[in-house]
């Protein structure tokens, strides 16, 4: 069912909403962007429409809100670990559709993976629908279509937003009453067919032309470029590593707590034990190992899709301007020589 | 409390503590849990954090972890003494394929503390002769401070079914060889063997990268060799990533890996 509201429908359809969903959309945070007079956009709780940023993409992906950039996982005193409370009230998230496919990649990890189930992602995941938001096609580091993730299916509502107000779907029965006696419209989501911006993923599925690429010199140029800061993963949407880490309160050193927080394969000591050395010590190295989970890796666990949705979040954020579209397409170059080379001769490209 | 979290630590009480040489401690827990030979649990002390440790030995409700005091987390635990609480979760991975290994030929070689991973499927065979035909036992340690579980050394080469050749990398000591492990692959009687055997692998990463290679040199197929990996983890079930090596969750899929696999792990 479609509808159309003005802006004071749509204030009062939030306002419903919000009486039984806690909302979270992309909002605007006054200059504490990159550079001193640049805002930041990231997924937050709103209260009214004027705070969705709907014609911008965040800088922030919408995965924090179900899995945060820190989160307690259990209370301790001297012998007891205690769970974290959850949160009661479901989730209403608008998100675009990059955004709301990325939870399938977070769902397969989180939820998936050696068949355990991780409670903390769980406990909200539960809890939480999408709304899709029209996203209008995109910036021009966007490059979804090439990574098929258009076109979520796992969806509420659909909105589209716009100066006179919104336009909206329902297709989750569950959301019908808080349309009562709203305009009625036809209106179906229609997703971006093409982007500017294409990326070709290689094929990596010979082991030997996976080897020859990991040894390529291709990787060496991200020595000087990166500086191996993470702001990339931080962005991205699918990234889900973290680290556990134990903290104890200042004024009581007999209670503290276990604490997730996000960490990233791009920052030093990653794969570091206690009293060895680095394994992966280069920024090239690091640099490689991710660009393969997210092109080769992730897939060829779990079957069905890349570990990358093309929302360009991590290129927008680089501070060295390292472009991931561009790096897959160089990727894709340097397959092709090694496939020409291992055809005429089998010698490896060094 | 709740059951259906993986990441749940249970207080379990040690029993003892045992030095094997300064840095590396074997420490007996009280544990029921039901652990394969060569899977690893996860030890946390409140406050300080987690670390994986594989277990050492097993038997009728407790669990053996030997530990080497090198980071924040094992320096507090060496602090512990028995009656103090750890707190346990697992326990996690693939082990040894022990029915695999059931009445063929075993040889087993190991570099420093990497006999930890495999002391309680070696006891295994040495209180059951009947497990393996015989087994080839290569031990190798940096020097003698570096010398773990030096009851069972002796112990194991007073068994008739068992060959053992114990080496310090460079120094001298009676009764041992001196010799980096991969010096004595070419002396392992594999041509005796038939083709009933397999090989397992422990220790440093390039004690391993070049026993694989020296076994492949002496004709071994990669098909009977086996190694247990050691990598950074966090939360041990296939989350955090930590120990991810190319479609591989060491924590999940290993620490035991066949060498088929092994060989070509690119971290
Ligand atoms: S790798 Fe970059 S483009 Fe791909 S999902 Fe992550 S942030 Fe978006
Ligand atoms: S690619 Fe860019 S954002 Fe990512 S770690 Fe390197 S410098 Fe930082
Ligand atoms: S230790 Fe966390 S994924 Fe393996």
């Amino acid at each position: 069912m479609g509808y159309s509201l003005n802006p004071d429908q749509t204030a009062e359809l939030l306002n419903r909403l919000a009486e039984d969903y806690r909302i979270y959309a992309p909002k605007r945070f006054p200059k504490q962007g990159r550079y001193s007079d640049t805002d930041i956009i990231r997924y937050d709780r709103i209260q009214t429409p004027d705070e969705i940023v709907w014609d911008q993409k965040s800088d922030y992906p919408a995965k924090e809100v179900i899995s945060p950039i820190q989160q307690a996982l259990f209370y301790f005193t001297e012998d007891e670990y205690r769970e974290s409370k959850k949160a009661k009230k479901p989730v209403l998230l608008l998100a675009r559709p990059c955004d709301i496919t990325a939870q399938l990649v977070q769902e397969k990890i989180y939820a998936e993976n050696g068949g355990f189930k991780d409670l903390y992602y769980d406990r909200v995941h539960n809890k939480v629908k999408f709304a899709v938001m029209d996203c209008g096609g995109g910036d021009d580091t966007c490059f979804c279509v090439s990574m098929g993730s258009n076109k979520p299916e796992n969806y509420s509502l659909a909105f589209k937003f716009d100066e006179n107000g919104l336009k909206a779907e329902v297709s989750d029965d569950c959301f019908a009453d808080y349309f009562d006696g709203m305009p009625e419209d036809d209106f179906t989501p229609e997703f971006v067919e093409e982007n500017e911006l294409k990326v070709t993923i290689p094929d990596l599925s010979d082991r030997d032309v996976r080897l020859a690429l990991k040894s390529h010199p291709m990787w060496k140029e991200f020595d000087k470029r990166c500086i191996s800061c993470g702001s990339c993963t931080v962005a991205c949407s699918t990234c889900t590593c973290f680290t556990t880490r134990d903290i104890c309160y200042g004024d009581n050193p007999e209670v503290g707590e276990r604490r997730r927080v996000t960490a990233s394969c791009q920052v030093a000591g990653f794969d570091q034990m206690a009293g060895q050395r680095e394994i992966r010590s280069t920024a090239g190295d690091r640099m490689r190992y991710k660009i393969l989970h997210k092109f080769h890796d992730h897939k060829a666990r779990f079957g069905d899709r890349h570990m990358c949705v093309g929302c360009g979040r991590c290129t927008h954020m680089c501070p060295e301007f390292i472009s991931i579209s561009a790096t897959v397409n160089k990727m894709a170059d340097a397959v092709d020589e090694i496939k020409a080379s291992l055809a005429d001769g089998g010698n490896h490209v060094e | 409390m709740s059951n259906n979290n993986p990441l749940q630590p249970i207080p379990c009480e040690i029993l003892n503590v045992k030095k094997e040489s300064t840095h590396e401690w074997t420490f007996r827990v009280a544990s029921d849990a039901d652990v394969d030979h060569g899977q690893f649990m996860q030890l946390s002390i409140p406050k300080v954090g987690e670390v994986p440790i594989s277990v050492s030995g097993q038997g009728d409700g407790w669990l053996d972890f030997t530990i080497r005091s090198v980071g924040k987390v094992t320096n507090v635990i060496f602090e512990k003494e028995a009656g103090d609480t750890l707190f346990l979760r697992g326990p996690y991975g693939h082990g040894w394929p022990v029915d695999e290994f059931k009445g063929k030929h075993l040889v087993v070689i190991t570099g420093g503390t990497g006999l930890a991973p495999v002391r309680s499927m070696v006891n295994l065979c040495a209180d059951n002769p009947k497990t393996v035909k015989d087994l080839t036992l290569i031990s190798g340690f940096k020097n003698e401070d570096g010398i773990v579980f030096q009851n069972e050394l002796d112990k194991w080469k007073e068994h008739d079914h068992f060959s053992t050749t114990y080496a310090l990398d460079n120094d001298e000591k009676e009764g041992w060889s001196t010799g980096l492990v991969t010096t004595f692959v070419k002396d392992i009687p594999f041509d005796t063997f038939g083709d009933d055997y397999a090989v397992v692998v422990v220790g440093p990463p390039i004690m391993m990268k070049f026993t694989g290679l020296e076994l492949l040199k002496n004709g071994v197929p990669e098909e009977k060799i086996w190694m247990s990996f050691e990598r950074k983890m966090s939360c041990a079930i296939g989350k955090c990533g930590h120990c991810r090596i190319d479609e591989t969750y060491v924590c999940l899929d290993g620490p035991v890996f066949p060498y088929t696999k092994a060989r070509y792990l690119v971290d």
